[in-house]
């Protein structure tokens, strides 16, 4: 029997298993798919807001502003790629620039830190790429960009080193109340007196196993552009004026050096349409060029979509159900759900208290994840230590990234560890490069088949049923 | 570390460069190869049609690397594999990283880059729908099939008709698979013609012009491909949508140098070829820094990548002797109407009385002429019935019988 059961291993459950691994509770994660992190947290913009744009008084405001000021810290012990870049709210027009006034207003409300409204001339000193029709803009400093799912799978390990169970292809597809509550997948149930509900695109789904209050997830889908690492078009977070669909198109670098634009914004029906569009990808395009007229879009590496979670209501959805004790949902959770993340996980916690959860705090608790090691961002003298410590770093795999045998083989064998190509991929960055695995994922198929000693029929992309090979080829004939 | 010359990548352009220097004298040449064997993209080329020019033969492509392999092991020409230059500074030191020397830094005299060239990718062109598994570029899927042994897939379309798409879509076929289409948005191949006749015609493989692929099916593994007609802007056009069901798409959307490092050279990178800016010696505008083969322009036949590497072997030879000449008329190369580049850019007339230019075309013409003026004058016209963008065209110029002054340009032009 479990304290705590948390339905969903994305950024919202990986933070809360994190928080609750601090306390002597016996916690497990059930995830739907193979790895951590493969949902709606492996594909949105990376970005941790400042918190003007929420509407003050909502729990994405309180939130978001809070969850900001959490992540220097967390970053730092958790070992995740964070830069503080600042992000810029272009105007174009007058009324783009009440606009700004009105976001600085609310974002004082807030009480976000460090808010200003530039002048045009301020704005092409530090963005000199950006249209000249530019006629102000409002700079949060506290903005920041982030690798989501190297936070999720960072925080996931380091609750799983403090005690959390977490077990991967366990959907669930039914909930019963008993005395306390089971939870049955396919081949298992489990008891736990709390059930947390992370469950993203699918959290309405596990709310109706549960609970007569209804609420239904829409799908928004959000379609983006990766451009190449040598290109260098802004350097902070470049949005415009935010619209009823949400804070639009913005361009922006990423942590690792590419430049990200996107996301439209499409509301669907469909939970798993991850499809790109050519009439999406066109929008972001004409748009972000409204930001950067001249785009070179020649240097896309990848396109890629995501899908928020949201709800019909402007805000979160964080709290116990009425109808039924101990079930909490954590659902809604679309932008700033990332930025707000770190909070949430204090305000379940919060939430599980009062419903009489007893938190009594670990005195082992390790708060520090030690990363896969960064070959190249090692200086000569380390580079040479490491590989005569082992001759595996000596080996670059793939080469766009520079990433080394021994990082994959270390992506492999940590707890969690990646089973598929693109496992490996969102730990390491083998694959994330400009010849998006075109050399490398033979090398790396091989490690894995070597590693989790499968065959390299076996190994799969990233789904359940998305095989690579099918099979040798023909045998010479005598 | 010290030697007189690196020569980074030991495929065709790599090995041929580095023997020819030492023919020429080179004592101290160290050949640096990333792959786990010499040869290149060579070895995973198994069929014929290689050293058709050169050697007057077909070869397979292993045959053909197989021969200058030996050479340089008979010449006692020093190389390391599994080894990856990770820096090049313009002042020729070159940072490698392998697992028995480490990370290590190598002094040379003159470096000559041979990096060869990567397979543009679905997200290059945006290519929209899901990204299930079973999307292959062909030289990913070559390698598969031909160095690691495994089928990719059992029911394929082909978008684009480069050659190693064509050369895919006969091997899928021996293997067992079933090649459905090959897919090309544009009006013509950007294959060679040989390889049209041998590998789809041969096998009633449909080629499909002014098409292309419009969304990918599948959220697992792909379950079939949209193909549309598209119009002169390479819109698709509604209502000509085909589906095929299939599990496997193949890319042979293009080539593109891979000058990464040599960008970290400080090397100028040409944007009509991809590669650096070149001499006739296929010096870059770094000093004592050359470069050839892919790398500086996708070749169409291995002959020429070889051609080019010894004049980039025999150059660098010159200039580590000390005899390469730096002062003389230098004469500009321009690539005129219906001509996409010319290689090299830049001639020093002084280094060399004959010239061999390189250059591809940008549509196809027929009944047309190929001509080279200096300046105003015609030095060369060419007949030609047919040219088309897959096949390199090469002019020899003897300079010794013209005329030339500084800063002459020399035009290369399609005359219908």
């Amino acid at each position: 029997m479990y304290d705590v059961l948390i339905i969903g291993a994305g950024i919202i459950g990986t933070s809360i298993a994190r928080e609750l691994s601090k306390y002597n509770l016996k916690v497990c994660v059930l995830e739907k798919d193979n790895d951590v992190a493969n949902g709606t947290t492996k594909a949105n913009s990376a970005i941790i807001h400042a918190g003007y744009d929420a509407k003050n008084g909502t729990l994405k405001a309180r939130l978001n502003v809070l969850g900001n000021k959490m992540f220097d810290e967390l970053c730092r012990d958790l070992d995740v790629p964070f830069k503080r870049i600042g992000s810029l709210v272009l105007a174009f027009d007058d009324n783009d620039v009440n606009t700004l006034h009105k976001l600085y207003d609310n974002g004082i409300k807030n009480g976000v830190k460090d808010l200003y409204i530039l002048s045009k001339e301020e704005v092409i000193n530090i963005e000199p790429n950006v249209n000249k029709t530019v006629k102000a803009a409002l700079y949060a400093k506290t903005a920041g960009i982030i690798g989501p799912f190297e936070m999720a799978i960072a925080l996931a390990e380091n609750a799983y080193e403090n005690g959390v169970e977490f077990r991967l292809n366990s959907e669930v597809i039914d909930i019963k109340k008993e005395d306390v509550y089971v939870v049955y997948t396919k081949n298992e149930k489990f008891k736990a007196r709390y059930v947390v509900n992370c469950a993203g695109l699918y959290a309405d789904k596990i709310n109706d196993m549960v609970s007569k209050n209804r609420f239904k997830i829409i799908p928004r889908r959000g379609e983006y552009y990766l451009l190449d690492k040598s290109v260098k078009l802004v350097n902070h977070i470049i949005f415009q004026c935010p619209t009823k669909l949400g804070k639009g198109v913005l361009i922006t670098p990423t942590v690792h050096g590419n430049t990200l634009i996107g996301p439209n914004a499409e509301d669907l029906e469909d939970k798993e349409a991850i499809n790109t569009t050519r009439e999406g990808l066109r929008f972001v395009l004409d748009t972000a060029k409204k930001s950067v007229e001249d785009i070179p879009v020649g240097m896309s590496i990848t396109n890629f979509a995501g899908l928020r979670a949201r709800t019909e209501l402007d805000d979160f959805i964080i709290k116990e159900a009425e109808d039924s004790k101990g079930f909490i949902n954590v659902a809604g959770i679309e932008s700033p759900g990332l930025s707000a993340a770190p909070a949430i996980a204090l305000y379940v916690l919060d939430i599980l208290k009062s419903s009489g959860l007893e938190f009594v705090r670990k005195n082992n608790f390790k708060n520090k994840r030690k990363g896969i090691i960064k070959f190249s961002d090692l200086s000569f003298e380390e580079k040479n230590e490491l590989i005569k410590k082992d001759s595996r770093y000596g080996r670059i795999i793939c080469r766009c990234e520079e990433i080394t045998e021994g990082e994959i083989v270390d992506a492999i064998k940590r707890p969690l560890g990646a089973t598929t190509l693109d496992g490996i991929k969102r730990r390491v960055r083998a694959g994330m490069g400009r010849c998006q695995g075109g050399f490398c994922s033979p090398r790396v198929m091989e490690i894995l088949s070597r590693e989790l000693k499968v065959k390299m029929e076996d190994i799969i992309k990233d789904h359940e049923g998305s095989y690579i090979l099918t099979g040798p080829t023909k045998k010479e004939v005598d | 570390m010290q030697y007189d010359l690196v020569v980074v990548g030991g495929g065709p352009a790599g090995l041929a460069a580095a023997i020819e220097a030492k023919e020429n004298g080179v004592e101290k040449i160290l050949l640096i190869e990333r792959d786990r064997e010499l040869g290149g993209i060579l070895q995973q080329c198994i069929h014929n049609g290689f050293g058709l020019h050169i050697f007057k033969q077909q070869l397979t492509g292993p045959e053909y690397a197989e021969r200058f392999i030996n050479i340089l092991k008979e010449k006692n020409i020093e190389y390391i594999t599994n080894t990856m230059v990770i820096d090049i500074t313009d002042k020729k030191e070159v940072y490698i990283l392998n697992e028995k020397l480490g990370y290590k830094k190598i002094n040379a005299k003159a470096v000559i880059l041979a990096m060869g060239c990567r397979e543009r990718t679905r997200g290059a062109i945006s290519i929209p729908g899901f990204r299930p598994s079973g999307i292959f570029t062909a030289g990913t899927a070559q390698r598969f099939l031909n160095i690691e042994g495994y089928m990719v897939g059992k029911k394929v379309v082909i978008l684009g008709s480069g050659d190693i798409g064509l050369i895919m879509a006969r091997r899928l076929t021996l293997e067992g698979a079933k090649v459905l289409a090959v897919v090309e948005i544009m009006p013509y191949s950007t294959g060679l013609t040989r390889n049209i006749v041998q590998c789809l015609k041969d096998f009633n493989i449909p080629l499909l012009f002014e098409h292309t692929v419009i969304d990918i099916k599948g959220k697992s593994r792909v379950e079939g491909v949209v193909v549309a007609k598209v119009d002169e802007n390479k819109n698709p056009i509604k209502g000509t949508e085909i589906y095929y069901e299939c599990d496997t798409l193949l890319l042979s959307v293009g080539l593109i140098p891979e000058n990464e490092l040599s960008k970290k050279a400080g090397v100028i990178i040409d944007k009509r070829t991809s590669g650096p800016f070149v001499t006739e010696s296929m010096e870059t505008n770094i000093e004592g820094i050359f470069a050839c083969g892919n790398v500086v322009h996708v070749h169409d036949l291995v002959d020429y990548v070889t051609l080019e590497a010894k004049r980039a072997g025999k150059a660098a030879a010159k200039y580590i002797n000390g005899t390469l000449k730096r002062d003389g008329i230098k004469v500009v190369t321009i690539n005129g109407r219906g001509i996409r580049y010319v290689v090299p850019q830049i001639i020093n007339v002084n280094n060399s009385n004959e010239v061999t230019l390189f250059f591809r075309v940008d549509n196809i013409y027929k009944d047309c002429k190929l001509e080279v003026r200096l300046n105003e004058k015609v030095i060369k016209s060419i007949k030609k019935n047919k040219v088309t963008p897959g096949e390199m065209e090469t002019v020899n110029i003897d300079f010794s019988k013209l005329d030339v002054k500084q800063d002459d340009k020399l035009f290369v032009e399609v005359k219908e």
